[in-house]
């Protein structure tokens, strides 16, 4: 293996983001191919940034729409008049 | 009446009715984004009250002040910016100067930024994923990471923006944010490890049917 583990740590985030060079990217490949380690880290760094952006991670209180419109309402059209 | 579903290219026609008057349309120029706003605030602040307030507060703002808007940059970042600035400033009022300052210092951390090691990772079962008490674990994971690292999660991560968007809401070169979304992501699959550790089925199968 030409490439250390700690190197293919430090590119990680940039192989999830698809953003590595062509042959950098092949080094790398051809390292997690061959270790366990990298990649196990690698998978549940990708699971973590799943989990990140589940929708059911970070959810809306209930209500939260029709309260933010009520409040919305008295800046844009104002206090209701009282009959 | 339903809705109207507005995409980003109706976006400048809808403000320019709206600053020309047509007040009403705010509804639908915000609606794709009522929940980023909140979900930017609450990984903040991580308190719903604070971050439903907030949410509140950016998106008043974001009315009074749409005739500064200018269209250099999209909608959507211009309004998670102004949101970014209610959870900052929500945070500076909760924290006490002797608890955690708030951070905002450039890259000094001498933090540890590798990964946690495990062996046994494909061993967990997709469900564990699906656990309600890991999605704690990871909004409570979010919280703790330094503000600096914790930003720029919550937008590329959470609001999924690009790497240009981020650094023009942040105002941070394109570097600073590669740099710092590393860091960030491997601080939490740090945090992380452990719980999902745990969360590992005491015998195949089994896992998914414990009642919460």
């Amino acid at each position: 293996m030409s490439i250390a583990c700690k190197n293919v740590w430090e590119h990680i985030s940039e192989y999830l983001d698809h953003q590595l060079d062509p042959l950098l990217l092949r080094e790398i490949e051809l390292h997690l191919e061959n270790c366990e380690i990298c990649s196990a880290i690698l998978d549940s760094t990708r699971n973590v940034l799943i989990l990140t952006a589940d929708d059911r991670t970070f959810e809306l209180p209930v209500g939260y729409s029709e309260r933010l419109h009520a409040r919305l309402r008295l800046i844009i059209q104002g206090p209701e008049p009282t009959s | 009446m339903p809705p109207a579903i507005t995409t980003p290219a109706d976006e400048p026609a809808l403000i320019r009715r709206i600053l020309a008057g047509e007040s009403q349309l705010f509804y639908d120029l915000i609606r794709p984004y009522e929940k980023m706003v909140y979900v930017t605030i609450y990984a903040m602040v991580r308190n719903e009250q604070e971050a439903e307030d907030g949410a509140q507060e950016t998106l008043i703002n974001a009315f009074r002040h749409l005739a500064s808007f200018r269209g250099e940059s999209k909608f959507s970042t211009w309004l998670v910016t102004i949101a970014m600035n209610e959870g900052r400033r929500r945070l500076r009022k909760a924290k006490t100067a002797a608890e955690d300052p708030l951070d905002l210092s450039p890259e000094d951390h001498d933090g540890d930024f590798t990964p946690a090691f495990l062996t046994d990772w494909r061993e967990i079962p997709s469900e564990a994923l699906e656990k309600k008490e890991i999605r704690e674990k990871l909004r409570a994971a979010v919280q703790t990471l330094p503000p600096i690292y914790r930003e720029v999660l919550i937008l590329r991560d959470l609001e999924e923006l690009n790497q240009e968007e981020t650094a023009a809401a942040l105002g941070i070169p394109i570097t600073t944010v590669k740099v710092r979304l590393h860091r960030a992501r491997m601080m939490l699959q740090k945090l992380l490890v452990p719980y999902l550790k745990e969360a590992r089925p005491a015998r195949k199968g089994f896992f998914g049917r414990i009642s919460p």
